[in-house]
């Protein structure tokens, strides 16, 4: 039987997804993920905040108590046998048998895959080692791997095959900061080629810099989420400085705009920018005879939207 | 949707193919076999027959009336074949047991232990078809068990005690031949009657991420059953009981073999197998995998 794939323009699609555990503590509150396709998009939120128990719920490996989740247009888990070949995954960190080596590893999940062609096995472990930086470590056992090593077979594993979509779950733990920028070029590359990539991590820094979508999540809900640009603009209106050393002139400009100017410096007034156009703005300062030593927009900080939505105690230095 | 294609938006086909059943049996069965752990139980197991047949060289058989020491333990002075058949006696009621237990308390809960099961899902593996292979692989290393015992049994039999026409426990003589025929199907026979043990293996091990409990739960069940067996007063379930019918395959020693009693034995070992597997399955098919 040959399933047939309904190109969707959405990669990932979850509608009021909830998990409550059966403690009673929710995991997951009504959560409505859109993760569109050919985007990289970052999953934020603090250890915790149930990251990766969404992540299990798209991949079907925990049942959602409410709501509904899909995979490339196919729902999950219902359709995991049609969709997960087309998706690679990285969940909780990398998980292999201490005793086997990483190229015998990966023989076995091939082994285990269906719809592996094992002709082309032995080439297919040696591309996607290569690609992570791991050859020549291939024939060492697992368990004397370090744990930036142990990362890198993880996203091997998932790279075995080519894939519609990566689900990396905080795929640069452990990796130092000459690692963390071959994963970060690794996603880019891998997105270059079209792949879907959602990337969870409790580090902003980490996605801010690979990222075309976020969402962010607090305590099992989406406090915000959509296109970087966006989700930049959420963090708070754009901010205009302007230095000169006629205050009151400038002052007076900004106002007759509609804007509420504050005397920021001696020399210098700022206001919230709103729905003004900065370059009418300019004009309009040296049409009024405003001697304009520096004119500045200041964009908002994602970093100070992340701590103030996802509260306390989120690590944004790292 | 167009039934034109397999092919996804990127390019590349999606689809089953011929012989993935066997290479996933193969990816488990080399897993079980070169892991250090259950191929230095499977030598231990080859090792039993070997120190049996010289302690018996070196001491003799018991004299008496054939109750005292475990079944067969008289016969192998006159037939070295006979080390083989109390050497299972012997290991029956608990060695083979521990060893199984750790082998099959270990299919699922291992995978999980080590975070390994989350990707096999993810590969994807089915989980009736994960089920399926673990079981298949268990069911390969304990016929791996029952056969290194017999061969070991046999070649130190052989060596270390005449081998030639076999008087039978009914007290016919029969031909070696015969003789090795009847340990084939000794072993077909034993290898059955744990089929039972392995499947309820199979379900506590998915009960949980902690292999040891699931090994000791499965060990446990295999001697509580033996104890429950050995009381009278409980006469009424003996006949159930996963382990009553273990050592009924002396009877395969005898010109008229009792078959009703050797198919009592195997329908009980297929009531556990139905049992232990669907609760397995349920259990496996619905369950959270947080680990």
């Amino acid at each position: 039987m040959t399933p047939t794939v309904t190109p969707t323009a959405e990669a990932v699609r979850t509608c009021s997804l909830t998990k409550r555990w059966p403690s009673g503590q929710m995991a997951v509150d009504g959560l409505d993920l859109v993760v569109p396709s050919g985007s990289v998009y970052g999953f934020l939120g603090p250890n915790g905040s149930g990251k990766t128990t969404t992540i299990r719920m798209l991949l079907g490996l925990i049942n959602p108590t409410a709501g509904t989740a899909s995979l490339l247009g196919q729902p999950m888990p219902a359709g995991g046998r049609r969709v997960l070949p087309r998706v690679g995954a990285l969940v909780e960190g990398p998980a292999f048998h201490p005793y086997l080596s990483g190229t015998a590893n990966l023989r076995r999940l091939d082994r285990w895959d269906a719809t592996a062609d094992p002709a082309t096995c032995t080439s297919r472990i040696g591309v996607a080692l290569e690609r992570v930086g791991l050859s020549a470590a291939a024939g060492k056992r697992y368990r004397s791997y370090s744990l930036g090593m142990k990362q890198r077979l993880g996203i091997a594993a998932s790279l075995l095959q080519p894939r519609e979509l990566l689900i990396l779950d905080e795929p640069t733990n452990g990796l130092d900061p000459q690692g963390t920028r071959e994963v970060r070029a690794l996603i880019r590359d891998l997105a270059g080629d079209g792949i879907t990539v959602l990337l969870s991590s409790h580090l902003l820094s980490e996605v801010e810099q690979v990222c075309t979508h976020v969402g962010m999540m607090r305590a099992g809900r989406l406090v915000a989420q959509g296109g970087l640009e966006q989700v930049r603009r959420q963090a708070g209106t754009l901010r205009v400085r302007v230095e000169t050393a006629d205050v009151a002139a400038a002052a007076k400009v900004l106002q007759d705009w509609g804007l509420e100017p504050q005397t920021v410096a001696a020399q210098a007034i700022s206001a919230t920018l709103d729905d003004a156009d900065p370059a009418g703005l300019v004009a309009a300062l040296v049409h009024a005879g405003v001697a304009v030593h520096g004119f500045q927009v200041q964009r908002p900080e994602l970093e100070e939207l992340f701590v103030a939505l996802t509260g306390e105690g989120f690590d944004v230095a790292g | 949707m167009s039934p034109v294609d397999s092919v996804s938006p990127v390019g590349f086909t999606v689809h089953r193919r011929a012989g993935a059943a066997w290479r996933a049996f193969t990816a488990e069965t080399r897993l079980v076999f070169t892991r250090r752990r259950n191929a230095v139980l499977l030598a231990g197991l080859g090792l039993v027959p070997i120190l049996v047949g010289i302690a018996i060289k070196v001491n003799g058989a018991p004299s008496g009336d054939g109750q005292s020491g475990p079944k067969f333990l008289q016969q192998v002075t006159g037939n070295g074949l006979f080390l083989i058949f109390t050497s299972l006696a012997l290991m029956l009621p608990l060695l083979i047991p521990l060893v199984l237990g750790i082998l099959t308390g270990d299919t699922v809960a291992g995978e999980a232990n080590t975070g390994t099961l989350r990707y096999l899902l993810l590969v994807p593996v089915s989980r009736t078809r994960l089920l399926a292979v673990k079981a298949a692989g268990a069911l390969t290393y304990a016929a791996a068990g029952v056969l290194t015992i017999g061969v070991t049994g046999l070649a130190t039999g052989a060596l270390l005690f005449p081998v030639g026409e076999v008087t039978l426990l009914s007290g016919d003589q029969v031909s070696f031949a015969n003789g090795l025929l009847r340990a084939l199907l000794i072993g077909g026979y034993v290898l059955l009657s744990l089929t039972g043990l392995l499947a309820a293996g199979l379900f506590f091990s998915t009960l949980t991420e902690v292999p040891v409990a699931a090994m000791a739960a499965t060990i446990v069940f295999a001697v509580v059953s033996q104890v429950l067996d050995s009381l009278p007063q409980l006469h009424v379930v003996h006949p159930y009981l996963l382990t009553h019918h273990w050592l009924d395959f002396g009877e395969l020693l005898r010109i008229a073999p009792r078959s009703s009693l050797l198919l009592q034995g195997l329908a009980v070992q297929l009531g556990y197998v139905a049992v232990g597997v669907s609760l397995a399955w349920s259990r496996f098919t619905s369950a959270d995998v947080t680990a």
